[in-house]
């Protein structure tokens, strides 16, 4: 189980070191974001950092959408889902890897677009840095969770474009509302301890979805 | 025989309860006359709940055993639940914009409410895109538990947020409960009458679905038997 999710994150990672689409894709995706987000509030200096929170969130959110949306768009051309599962592959180590695979990739294109954010929305990110990515990486799983759940329905779907946001959203609220409430607290110098109930929440919703995960997506993919 | 019950007992009901929204609750001293939707928005945002958790359930039996009867339950309730809770988000600004001063405000339960709602929508939107699918039951089926399962999160997430919803029926001293046992009892009835509205609207659109299944499966004998005749 474990030895076939590795392998299937190894392969996700290779995909990627090779045509680093996925990557560049979310990466730019995620600039733009943050850039029309300053530039269409135009917050004055002293106001931007009560923004960024907000604006972290919502750009990881929509990247997020899109990096997991094509991470299932590359296994269905040419049937690849269906030779994955034609293979004695259990379900549950697809979606591990799959999951891992995502979070990864979302961590790396974090870490490309935070200091972008920080720079344009003048928030200092050096003393908040490591509890901003414990509050990061909680957020990632959960929303790789489900997404990487979900992303599998969606693929194989009329409108999967819209749909996948539109059954995402709404089940992502308590990790935007964990993630924007854990963030606020740590980049105003408070650290963990200033947001120990949505932490909390984060690790719940983390534990509870991954589990889910694991259970259900034999459900989704089989045929 | 349990359609009629139900059908007549909710229409019955329904009368009734109007004539004691009107009639028999008094009107309450603060907010006024338009306190009385009250009696049914809060039938109707149990009736959606109700909803809510019996897709999860029915949505449960539907991936153990693959019956295709707890599927058509899934759906039904899942429809009904929207139905009502879209019922609840236009009773409930129609009271808060006298009340509040304004039509919407980012409480904790109005938060949840409009949260269940757009992931039971999203639920419906699955099934229109999907079709009628083996596949497409199996991943509703999925959606209905995982809704669920979000419930309790939700709830947790939104009251990290600041909230000024009365509590309808409190303990506590000081809450803005129904003090008044008329105001009770009509509230009581109101449910009771909604509650087997919701339960025929979902007989009625389970039979529909098993009408279909049928139309299907007749169209597949005859077609078979056309290319065996020819």
């Amino acid at each position: 189980m474990i030895g076939s999710a590795l392998a299937i994150l190894a392969k996700d990672l290779r995909i990627e070191t090779r045509t680093r689409e996925g990557l560049t894709s979310i990466v730019v995706l995620g600039v733009l974001l943050v850039l029309v987000f300053s530039v269409a509030h135009d917050p004055t200096p002293s106001e931007a950092p009560r923004l960024a929170p907000a604006v972290i969130w919502v750009t990881f959110t929509f990247t997020g959408l899109l990096a997991i949306q094509r991470s299932f768009v590359v296994e269905r051309e040419q049937d690849c889902l269906a030779a994955l599962l034609v293979g004695p592959l259990d379900p549950a180590a697809l979606y591990v890897g799959k999951l891992l695979g995502n979070v990864i990739l979302l961590a790396a294109m974090q870490a490309m677009v935070l200091p972008l954010t920080a720079l344009l929305l003048h928030v200092e990110l050096a003393g908040a840095l490591p509890g901003l990515i414990v509050v990061l990486l909680l957020g990632n799983l959960g929303f790789a969770a489900l997404a990487t759940l979900f992303g599998a329905v969606a693929v194989r779907v009329r409108a999967r474009e819209v749909l996948l946001p539109v059954l995402l959203l709404p089940l992502l609220v308590p990790v935007l509302v964990g993630g924007v409430k854990a963030t606020a607290a740590v980049l105003a110098g408070e650290g963990l301890a200033g947001a120990t109930q949505a932490i909390g929440m984060l690790g719940a919703f983390d534990v509870i979805f991954t589990t889910a995960g694991v259970l259900l997506f034999e459900q989704v993919v089989r045929d | 025989m349990l359609d009629a019950l139900l059908g007549w007992g909710s229409g019955a009901g329904m009368l009734v309860a109007l004539w004691m929204i009107f009639m028999v609750a008094p009107t309450e001293a603060q907010m006024g006359n338009v306190q009385r939707i009250f009696y049914v928005h809060v039938p109707c945002a149990w009736a959606a709940f109700l909803g809510f958790f019996a897709v999860a359930g029915a949505s449960a039996v539907f991936l153990w055993n693959g019956s295709r009867r707890a599927d058509r339950l899934a759906q039904a309730w899942a429809e009904v639940g929207v139905l009502f809770c879209t019922l609840v988000l236009i009773t409930g600004p129609i009271w808060a914009r006298p009340i509040w001063g304004v039509w919407w405000t980012w409480d904790p339960r109005l938060t949840m409410t409009v949260i269940l709602w757009a992931i039971y929508a999203g639920y419906l939107l699955l099934r229109a895109f999907g079709g009628p699918d083996e596949a497409v039951a199996r991943w509703a089926a999925v959606l209905g538990i995982v809704g669920v399962l979000d419930v309790p999160v939700i709830h947790y997430a939104v009251r990290l947020l600041q909230g000024i919803h009365p509590a309808v029926i409190t303990t506590r001293e000081g809450g803005s409960g129904l003090v008044d046992p008329d105001m009770r009892h009509t509230l009581y009835v109101a449910s009771i009458a909604m509650l087997l509205f919701a339960f025929w609207l979902v007989r009625l659109r389970v039979r529909l679905a098993e009408v279909e299944d049928g139309v299907v499966a007749a169209r597949h004998a005859l077609e078979a038997s056309e290319g065996a005749a020819a």
